[in-house]
């Protein structure tokens, strides 16, 4: 099992979230984060004040996915939420030694 | 004359609404969402305070009949609680007490986000007492007042009284108390620039009440002379209150244009409030055409202003000086060029073939309340700073004033969803029958 967390940029992420239902995926964790990458965030001028937004706002989605399907969703994640711009974000993947499910208690894949 | 007095009544509760809420508003949103709750209460506290000071000794120390000093001011105790002025006075004392509420209300943005409620509360009858009471005496107590007397100048609604007054203590205090906690260096951008816009607005609607009822008759005996000035001179005064401001956005959109790109909301907001300072003074005194180059002016000028306290230094935190001393100065020396003798005001400026006089008149005028303004509020500024002290801790500022002085913070920014955020509490300090 693998977990995926795609930072994206937050006006992309109802096609993420749509191609990926379309995929198949039937749950996710999603969160307003803030942070920045190479864009160094912007600047901003109020009243002749140039202010340099370091934080940039961000949507954060984690799914716990089969080890088969982690290529699919993470390329179904990255095809969703390019622009090609500086900024559209990060997908990365990480292992995953358990899951329970807190209904059932269900564990591992059948909990996924 | 019932129209009058009915228009005056309106006029008053219009000028009203420029302290509260619209002032409140446009310096609410564009002060940080940590302060924005002290920032309202600033102009909320001062209707309070002014208002109930200004019915003691504020009428009577500006507009009472025993002058005092060679026109300085006026006995506060001819008339103190009124003692002696006819019911029919009554809305006359109201529209000049609104004057006096916005005017002290206006130096609260100079210094935001990190003064103490109790040292602004002991400020505010000190200043209008000391300097608010005194400029107005010598200005509006025509042929009396220190101004009128000596030099004739012309401030039909406060350009000298309200604007330059408030801006010259907005500069004087920020010096005092000092700048904010990382000012110049984390960003203090506004945090709700609708709030701003919403308040420029009604400001701009308020300042209706604010120029044109601002009429001084002639003749003053309720007769025909009365009946026609009012009809001509309040279409004048509103035409150029509307015109100047109407340019002085434009102006003020423009110069942030070439000089840093973009024309944005705030500046919008801005070039508003500035024209609409500039023609304070004016609106009486000039045409049309004076009219829309004291707000292209004023506007542009004040746009490229406001920027200079990054250089001085100076945390002047939402541009009183920049906006309101710098649109008064304007304004009011403006007059000296601009003003015609085809104008309610019936002298002609530098333009209109009057020579220098005018001028000379004008800005004898404004340094006059420059000087009386810078002083008195040293002397109360420091006498405040040494006693009871103006500034919250500095902890207490980087957490937000808003909850350090008044226990509320203004949002709740916790999503409906969450139960990490404000909306879940403690069912033993639930006081007030929440049920958890």
């Amino acid at each position: 099992m693998k977990l995926v967390t795609a930072v994206i940029k937050p006006h992309k992420w109802e096609e993420v979230r749509e191609a990926l239902e379309t995929f198949g995926v039937t749950g996710m964790t999603v969160s307003e984060v803030s942070g920045y990458g190479r864009q160094k965030g912007h600047t901003e001028v109020y009243r002749g004040a140039e202010y340099d937004i370091a934080l940039v706002p961000k949507i954060r989605i984690e799914i716990v996915v089969d080890d088969n399907d982690v290529a699919d969703v993470t390329d179904i994640v990255v095809k969703a939420a390019q622009t090609g711009r500086i900024g559209d974000g990060k997908v990365w993947v990480s292992s995953v030694d358990s899951v329970i499910r807190v209904r059932t208690g269900e564990r591992d894949e059948a909990a996924i | 004359m019932d129209g009058y007095y009915a228009w005056m009544i309106v006029a008053t509760a219009l000028v009203l609404m420029m302290t509260t809420p619209a002032l409140a508003l446009f310096y609410g949103g564009m002060s940080r969402s940590k302060s924005v709750l002290n920032m309202m209460m600033m102009s909320y506290v001062a209707m309070g305070v002014v208002g109930i000071v200004y019915v003691l000794w504020g009428w009577s120390m500006s507009f009472g009949s025993e002058d005092k000093l060679g026109g300085l001011f006026a006995n506060p105790f001819e008339l103190f609680g009124l003692d002696g002025v006819g019911a029919g006075s009554y809305i006359a004392v109201m529209f000049q007490m609104t004057f006096a509420v916005i005017t002290a209300a206006l130096i609260s943005g100079a210094i935001a986000d990190r003064v103490k409620l109790s040292s602004w509360i002991v400020f505010l009858p000190l200043w209008i007492t000391l300097s608010y009471f005194p400029i107005a005496h010598m200005v509006w107590s025509t042929g009396v007042g220190f101004i009128s007397k000596h030099f004739g100048a012309q401030d039909y609604a406060g350009g000298t009284v309200v604007h330059i007054n408030a801006g010259v203590a907005g500069l004087v205090l920020a010096l005092i108390i000092g700048k904010r906690v990382g000012f110049g260096k984390e960003p203090m951008r506004p945090h709700n620039l609708t709030l701003t816009m919403v308040g420029a607005g009604l400001l701009w609607f308020g300042w209706y009440g604010f120029n044109v009822g601002s009429l001084v008759f002639v003749a003053g005996d309720g007769g025909k002379k009365d009946i026609a000035q009012f009809m001509s001179e309040t279409g004048v005064t509103f035409l150029n209150t509307t015109i100047a401001t109407m340019a002085a956005m434009l102006g003020w959109l423009a110069v942030e244009r070439i000089l840093h790109g973009k024309a944005t909301t705030l500046g919008a907001a801005s070039g508003i409030v500035a024209g609409l300072v500039a023609i304070t003074p004016s609106c009486g005194a000039v045409e049309l055409p004076g009219a829309i180059a004291i707000g292209a002016i004023a506007g542009g000028a004040c746009a490229w202003a406001v920027g200079l306290k990054y250089k001085f230094g100076l945390d002047d935190s939402l541009d009183v000086v920049g906006v309101h001393l710098v649109g008064g100065v304007i304004g009011t020396v403006l007059i000296g060029v601009f003003s015609s003798s085809d104008a309610p005001g019936g002298i002609d400026g530098l333009f209109y073939g009057g020579g220098l006089g005018s001028l000379g008149d004008q800005a004898a005028a404004a340094a006059v309340a420059i000087l009386w303004s810078g002083v008195v509020t040293a002397i109360i500024g420091f006498a405040i700073k040494y006693t009871i002290g103006w500034r919250i801790s500095e902890d207490d500022e980087v957490e937000g004033i808003d909850f350090a002085e008044h226990g509320e913070t203004a949002y709740d920014l916790a999503t409906s969803t969450s139960r990490l955020g404000g909306s879940s509490v403690t069912v033993g300090a639930v006081k007030e029958g929440v049920s958890a």
